[in-house]
């Protein structure tokens, strides 16, 4: 179930507060962010957020179709680098 | 003959029923239509006049987005997740449940038939 309009978008007021700045100053700077929940609102575009993934600093640019989305999304927590092998495959598979 | 967007509707079923064949068009909104359209819901889809097939056409293609018009949409949002890079775009990528579903198990509606991995036994450690 989506978020009540009545609160409106969620945005964390300490990133917002920084974007602010960048764009009263007309600057690009990287912000680092760990605020995974917020929703890019139209004043992100164009600067790149540092996005926190629970291991690293994802930096995503943001880019216009991306407003109404979470910046968690942008910012994979999980990797998956293939199955587990036996023994008997890697061997196999060092073989050829 | 009732040809409605490119689509031959089932010469033998009731009108609302009839409708459903299209893409985009589920029973409410066969009925919806045929209530602007002044239609015996109940009818069968032999039975309509030219007129009245002519006023299904022209409310479906004012008010409603079926067909490959809808299609193409859908697609379209699903490619622009993908560029955004989005996690729900990723998913669609890999042709994997995009909400959030298990997929130890299940999953194969999206996963397609399953395919044994040859070789994996069970491991006697």
């Amino acid at each position: 179930m989506p978020r009540s309009v009545k609160k409106g978008p969620f945005i964390n007021a300490k990133l917002e507060k920084k974007v602010q700045q960048l764009n009263d100053t007309n600057q690009k700077k990287i912000i680092k962010t760990w605020s995974r929940s917020t929703t890019i609102s139209p004043d992100f575009v164009g600067h790149t957020i540092a996005v926190h993934n629970g291991n690293k600093m994802i930096p995503v640019y943001i880019s216009e179709n991306m407003v109404g989305h979470k910046l968690g999304e942008f910012s994979p927590t999980r990797i998956f680098r293939g199955h587990p092998m036996s023994k008997a495959e890697k061997a196999s598979k060092m073989r050829k | 003959m009732a040809r409605i967007a490119g689509i031959d509707l089932p010469k033998q079923k009731k009108v609302y029923i009839g409708l459903t064949y299209i893409y985009g068009i589920g029973q409410f909104t066969a009925r919806e239509i045929l209530k602007s359209a002044n239609i015996n819901a109940e009818k069968k889809i032999s039975e309509l006049t030219e007129e009245e097939v002519a006023a299904i056409r022209s409310i479906m293609t004012s008010e409603y987005k079926v067909e490959g018009a809808l299609r193409s949409e859908v697609q379209q949002n699903i490619k622009r997740l993908m560029d955004i890079g989005a996690y729900r775009g990723l998913r669609h990528r890999k042709g994997l449940p995009v909400r959030g579903q298990r997929t130890k198990t299940n999953a194969r509606t999206r996963k397609g038939r399953k395919n044994t991995v040859a070789g994996k036994k069970k491991t006697t450690k």
